[in-house]
């Protein structure tokens, strides 16, 4: 599947990276946001900390209609095992017939193990203010569980090579109102929009920083977001229309993402604006 | 009656508050009436610059979680010490952040915390000895728009 | 709305008259009162507005906070320990819930 490179297409590609480029701040304000982030970076002040807490209290919590925890749940490693489960994330659950990644497989969990329904997770996954999501506190503490340990987005199965596939060619595919890819802003190294840098998504470094870092606690909405939550946010600032929470689409983009990201440490959660 | 800006500065002299010292060359403005108005309430009078150093970075990247940290030169004994420490924003709707109060318990007079800050201004400390001196730190905090609208 | 147990960081150990830092993190949305819903109604404000932390029952350090403190409030300060002994941290929300910590630290 051919991305989209008609003339209209590297015209607006062009406008977009000018744009993007135009706002390359002066050399002064990249170094201090560094000081900012800096500043910002001491672990222990990080809120997410507390959503880890709080995650791995709801996981071991009985709930839903058939009142159990989800300790017994199956995150790739054998059922009851979250110690470096999200590190060997997306991959192929037999079980379920698809591929998963990780805020997919607790949803699946919570169906299967708690009676609580798909569509009820995907519905309140992401936090409102002063209602923390239930999925973001899992996901996080989740993912916490696999701090230290390096990206291993599992590829053998067919299923999962294909959601790769796919994964590249979303990132590629120019759409919606304004012809953006998610490489139209993701896929060069020193751009930003305004002062805000944006991490180069097709580089290992970059990719690796950040897919490592997520759920991270944003800064901008007081709260942790896991990447179902960033998939979903990215699509709509780009004027897509929205793209659904676990659907094969945003779990083929995280195993591209994480294959772009492979081999670097899981830090989640890290902290970001 | 409403003095100009300008006006407060050609008032003030030597080194208070609106002096120069102690203020980022080409950054920070006077702080406003109101601001100013808290500050000299706290301090029972013109704080002065020097011995509380004040720490912001220059800029952040959201106003939600701005790092801000503080040390005052002290003893911290029990003849000498740093009753309290104020913090102020000027350019924010409530411009009183907290209010931090040390002991001589405390060993040292510093603190560490994050506060919000609505749009680039002034982040203001002043903080009241147990003598009665008083003495404020200012600097400005640019705060930037993020990348999509957010 | 905080269910969270907050964090803290004291040392385990210290020698007699060292300065230690101590770091706490609390969960809570500390909504400044500024924010209007949907509607334009202002949200009320609803935050925690006290933070104490006391060593074996003397005072060591306050804040008083007000709406323009992050939410999750981040406090780092440092206390002088003479003895071995017991910290107490308190942060006291607008609605009069206390929520209340405790660490200990040897001191030789």
């Amino acid at each position: 599947m051919m991305p989209r490179r008609g003339k209209l297409g590297r015209l607006f590609a062009g406008v977009a990276l000018a744009a993007a480029a135009a706002f390359a701040a002066p050399a002064w304000a990249d170094n201090e946001l560094d000081t900012y982030k800096k500043m910002l970076a001491d672990p222990f002040a990080n809120p997410g900390n507390l959503y880890v807490d709080e995650g791995e209290a709801l996981w071991k919590k009985p709930a839903g209609p058939k009142n159990v925890s989800l300790e017994k749940c199956d995150l790739g490693l054998g059922a009851g095992v979250v110690k470096g489960a999200h590190a060997k994330m997306p991959r192929f659950f037999a079980d379920a017939g698809r591929v998963m990644d990780t805020d997919t497989r607790i949803a699946w969990c919570r169906e299967q193990l708690q009676g609580i329904p798909f569509a009820d997770s995907a519905k309140t996954a992401f936090s409102a203010r002063g209602k923390k999501s239930d999925m973001e506190l899992l996901t996080t503490y989740v993912a916490n569980q696999s701090a230290g340990m390096p990206l291993s987005p599992q590829l053998g199965h067919e299923k999962e090579k294909e959601a790769l596939a796919i994964g590249e060619a979303l990132f590629f595919r120019r759409g919606s109102l304004l012809d953006y890819s998610c490489a139209t802003c993701h896929a060069a190294s020193d751009t930003r929009i305004r002062l805000q840098p944006l991490a180069h998504l097709t580089e290992n470094k970059s990719a690796g920083k950040v897919v490592g870092g997520w759920p991270v606690y944003r800064v901008s909405q007081e709260s942790v977001r896991a990447m179902q939550n960033r998939m979903w946010d990215c699509h709509w600032q780009m004027r897509y229309p929205s793209i659904d929470f676990g659907s094969e689409a945003t779990v083929a983009l995280v195993m591209y993402l994480t294959k772009m990201g492979e081999g670097a440490p899981v830090t989640a959660p890290a902290l970001a604006r | 009656m409403q003095l100009t800006r300008r006006e407060v500065l050609a008032l003030s002299v030597g080194a208070t508050v609106f002096g120069v010292a102690g203020l980022r060359a080409g950054g920070a403005v006077a702080a406003p009436e109101d601001v100013k108005k808290l500050m000299m309430e706290f301090a029972g009078g013109e704080p002065k610059t020097g011995r509380i150093a004040l720490t912001v970075p220059e800029i952040a990247e959201n106003g939600n979680s701005v790092p801000v940290s503080f040390a005052v030169e002290s003893p911290m004994t029990d003849k000498d010490y740093v009753s309290s420490v104020m913090l102020y924003a000027d350019g924010n709707p409530v411009p009183t952040v907290a209010s931090f109060t040390f002991t001589p318990m405390s060993g040292k007079a510093v603190a560490t915390t994050r506060m919000r800050l609505a749009k680039t201004q002034n982040v203001i400390v002043v903080a009241k000895m147990s003598d009665g001196s008083s003495f404020t730190d200012t600097k400005q905090v640019k705060v930037t728009i993020g990348g999509c609208g957010g | 709305m905080s269910e969270t147990k907050p964090r803290i960081k004291v040392p385990e150990t210290a020698a007699a008259g060292e300065v230690v830092t101590i770091k706490t993190l609390m969960s809570h949305i500390m909504e400044s009162g500024q924010r209007k819903d949907k509607d334009g109604n202002v949200i009320p404000r609803k935050i925690i507005n006290k933070f104490t932390c006391e060593f074996n029952g003397k005072p060591v350090f306050a804040c008083n906070l007000e709406g323009g403190i992050s939410a999750n409030p981040y406090m780092e300060f440092t206390a002088k320990v003479t003895e071995s002994g017991t910290f107490k941290f308190a942060w006291v929300d607008d609605d009069g819930t206390v929520t209340t910590a405790e660490q200990a630290i040897a001191v030789k």
